[in-house]
């Protein structure tokens, strides 16, 4: 029964972790950015949620409205402001740029909202549980893995049943080809980058309601991130998914066995996968 | 030998003379300030990154500090301008041992002081100690300071020297407090693999020992990574072993995590005193009603009967004036930091000869003083270069619309006085 919670409490987490990772992926699969502020813009997303709860009073919950359009226009400015100029056939520039980018958030961070480390709120959310045949799951876990699900669901629908994601997939495809057909590629990275961050959005908040968060977290969120795109392969969303479950999985087993285990375990499943299927477990692209 | 005729000219004359007049209004001003002779103090502490919250007090201890210095100490007759040059560490260890260096062979300081966590500590003593510069820290348990620099007792180190409390000041008040509740003797423990889980959770010179003697069953799942996500498995096994208290040494986001998961899983202990995680009124207030009645260690507060023998301030005073100056509830940090300064004034007036290292050394070993943390004399240490502050253990407890730190226990420490009793959870 043991084995089993643990199992069950795993999955949940991998919920949070294929949030953290859904925006990794998408904006990788579309313009092969790799995106090292990740991690710094998902506390930057809970910080916003933070300001927006305090100054109107609402439900962290609620806080979603404001933080996710905020955060997406932030992404388009960002990606065309900044990021378009950086994108080429050398994958340095960008990583170099969305480094400097996470030293600045963070200061930013720190210099606006002090070192303290702060929470959201949400009242009865964050202890209420229910009880399932002798396991009792927390709301707020099985809420964020229903969240993950469908923003993976509805990215999925985007990416493969609308006009935007089509063009999505044009410019991953080839840029050069895409901008003949018409497209306007950077604007097309512009979107996708605000797509990405108004899930980035989600998952600092939801995060932000979990656990504290103070400016100097990002970085170590970053990691899970990453590993939940690679085990899952590059590109594909519901992998993503996937590779979070098994990441959380992976934790909280190894947790079981002993808890200094828990953190090196989900990085050992990462490494023997990288090792055994270096494209991950569901790739849908290749390099 | 051969000397020149002197005809002096008419205006030959005029220019000497004038020069000669003018001479002592130029000069005069520039040599009274050159007379004073400058001792630098190299100051470093985590003033950015996740340890930020220990020197957030900076700017209002320094200011102080600086208008007290800024006529000048007097040592032997003479008086020495000191110039205070402060650092960040960056909440790095590679970093502090970075700016350390820079500090020592840039700067040439005379003195360096740092403070908060062995994270800063540590790397800066090092540092002094190879390059021979003398060293005063504090706000870091003796033993990872101690023996994290693979210090051997009895021998002990050449330069550097440490004030604060060590592990079985912890324990001790922790036991304390627990003692008066009439719980159950169940405990369960939360280490992270850390430099200082690892100390509190280490079966002989940690927690376990102590523990077990004074009759407490410990249930410790083991070492944990800082950051973790989940603590079901700990929650688990504390509700197995049927826990009614539950102790440790965390950072903030991981007590947020199991906190929260506790709640979600039904595990309800009686008693929590965590290290660390809960020194901050800012953390409580994040944990909202949640933090109401979580008890941690008080190394000082404003209730402490101690008073700066640098300006004469109150410990209540001090932390009053820092609320003033910031509009922020006080921090424990605060005391150590301007205690930190009382014992470099002290040791620049006592010291025999302030261009001889040793001299500031043997002055620094020789302190007896007491500072607004309480009194600070080497000769008092458990083992050499540290000496100990009095510690009690408080509980956070809600007043109006914030928390409060009531001291509720301190057998240790009569001196301190009750400001409270402990309430269960």
């Amino acid at each position: 029964m043991e084995w089993f919670n643990a199992v069950v409490q795993g999955a949940l987490l991998g919920g949070l972790y294929a949030l953290f990772a859904a925006g990794l992926s998408l904006i990788f699969g579309v313009m092969r950015l790799v995106n090292i502020a990740h991690g710094d813009l998902i506390v930057l997303a809970a910080y916003l949620g933070l300001s927006v709860t305090l100054v109107l009073g609402i439900h962290p919950l609620l806080a979603l409205i404001v933080v996710v359009p905020a955060m997406a226009v932030a992404g388009y400015i960002l990606q065309r402001g900044i990021l378009n100029q950086t994108l080429g056939q050398d994958l340095l520039p960008p990583l170099l740029v969305t480094f400097g980018l996470s030293v600045i958030i963070q200061n930013a961070l720190l210099e606006i909202y002090t070192a303290d480390p702060q929470k959201m709120n949400a009242g009865l959310l964050e202890t209420a549980s229910v009880s399932l045949g002798g396991l009792s799951l927390g709301v707020l876990p099985l809420l964020t893995f229903a969240v993950a699900v469908l923003v993976i669901a509805g990215l999925q629908w985007t990416f493969y049943r609308t006009a935007l994601g089509r063009a999505f997939r044009a410019v991953s495809d080839n840029q050069d080809i895409a901008q003949l057909m018409g497209l306007n590629r950077h604007h097309i990275f512009g979107l996708s980058m605000a797509l990405a961050l108004a899930v980035t959005a989600i998952a600092g908040i939801l995060l932000g309601i979990r656990t504290s968060f103070d400016p100097s977290i990002g970085g170590g969120r970053l990691i899970f991130g990453f590993e939940a795109v690679i085990i899952g392969g590059l590109g594909n969303l519901w992998g993503t998914l996937a590779g979070g479950v098994i990441l959380g999985v992976a934790q909280t087993i190894g947790a079981k066995i002993d808890p200094g285990w828990q953190i090196l375990s989900g990085h050992l499943v990462f490494l023997i996968i990288l090792a055994v299927r270096p494209n991950g477990l569901f790739p849908r692209i290749s390099g | 030998m051969k000397s020149k005729p002197v005809n002096p000219t008419r205006r030959k004359f005029l220019q000497v003379g004038a020069a000669a007049v003018a001479a002592p209004a130029i000069l005069g001003a520039t040599r009274a300030y050159a007379a004073n002779p400058v001792i630098r103090v190299g100051h470093i502490s985590p003033r950015t990154g996740p340890l930020a919250n220990f020197a957030e007090a900076d700017d209002y201890v320094l200011d102080a500090i600086n208008k007290i210095f800024a006529a000048g100490l007097e040592n032997n007759g003479k008086t020495y301008n000191v110039e205070i040059i402060s650092k960040d560490s960056q909440s790095n260890p590679n970093r502090a041992a970075e700016v350390a260096a820079d500090l020592i062979l840039g700067d040439e300081v005379d003195i360096i002081v740092a403070a908060s966590t062995p994270d800063t500590v540590n790397p800066v003593a090092d540092q002094a100690e190879i390059n021979e510069v003398p060293c005063v820290t504090t706000d870091c348990p003796w033993q990872p300071y101690f023996f994290g620099r693979n210090g051997v007792p009895g021998v002990g180190f050449q330069s550097t020297y440490h004030f604060f409390w060590g592990l079985e000041d912890v324990i001790g008040a922790f036991l304390d407090m627990w003692g008066q509740s009439g719980v159950t003797k169940t405990v369960g423990g939360l280490f992270p693999n850390d430099a200082d889980g690892n100390a509190w959770g280490d079966a002989e010179l940690g927690l376990p020992k102590p523990l077990a003697a004074a009759g407490y069953a410990l249930t410790d799942p083991g070492r944990y990574q800082p950051l973790s996500d989940d603590f079901s498995n700990q929650i688990a096994a504390f509700k197995a072993a049927g826990c009614e208290i539950v102790t440790g040494n965390m950072i903030p986001p991981d007590f947020a995590t199991f906190w929260a998961q506790a709640a979600q899983q039904g595990f309800a202990p009686k008693i929590v005193t965590i290290g660390k995680a809960l020194l901050f009124p800012s953390v409580i207030e994040s944990l909202g009603a949640r933090g109401d009645g979580l008890s941690s260690e008080v190394w000082w507060s404003p209730h402490h009967p101690f008073s700066s023998s640098l300006t004469g301030a109150s410990s209540k005073q001090l932390a009053d004036g820092y609320t003033a100056a910031s509009g922020r509830p006080w921090t424990q940090p605060i005391g150590f930091k301007h205690a930190l300064f009382e014992v470099v004034a002290d040791v620049i007036r006592r010291s025999d000869d302030l261009d001889d290292p040793s001299a500031i050394v043997a002055a620094i070993a020789a302190t007896d003083l007491n500072t607004i943390v309480g009194p600070v004399n080497w000769a008092n240490g458990p083992i050499n270069n540290v000496t100990k502050t009095p510690l009690v253990a408080g509980q956070w407890q809600r007043e109006g619309d914030a928390f409060d730190l009531k001291i509720v226990a301190n057998s240790a420490a009569p001196e301190i006085p009750l400001t409270g009793s402990l309430k269960l959870l």
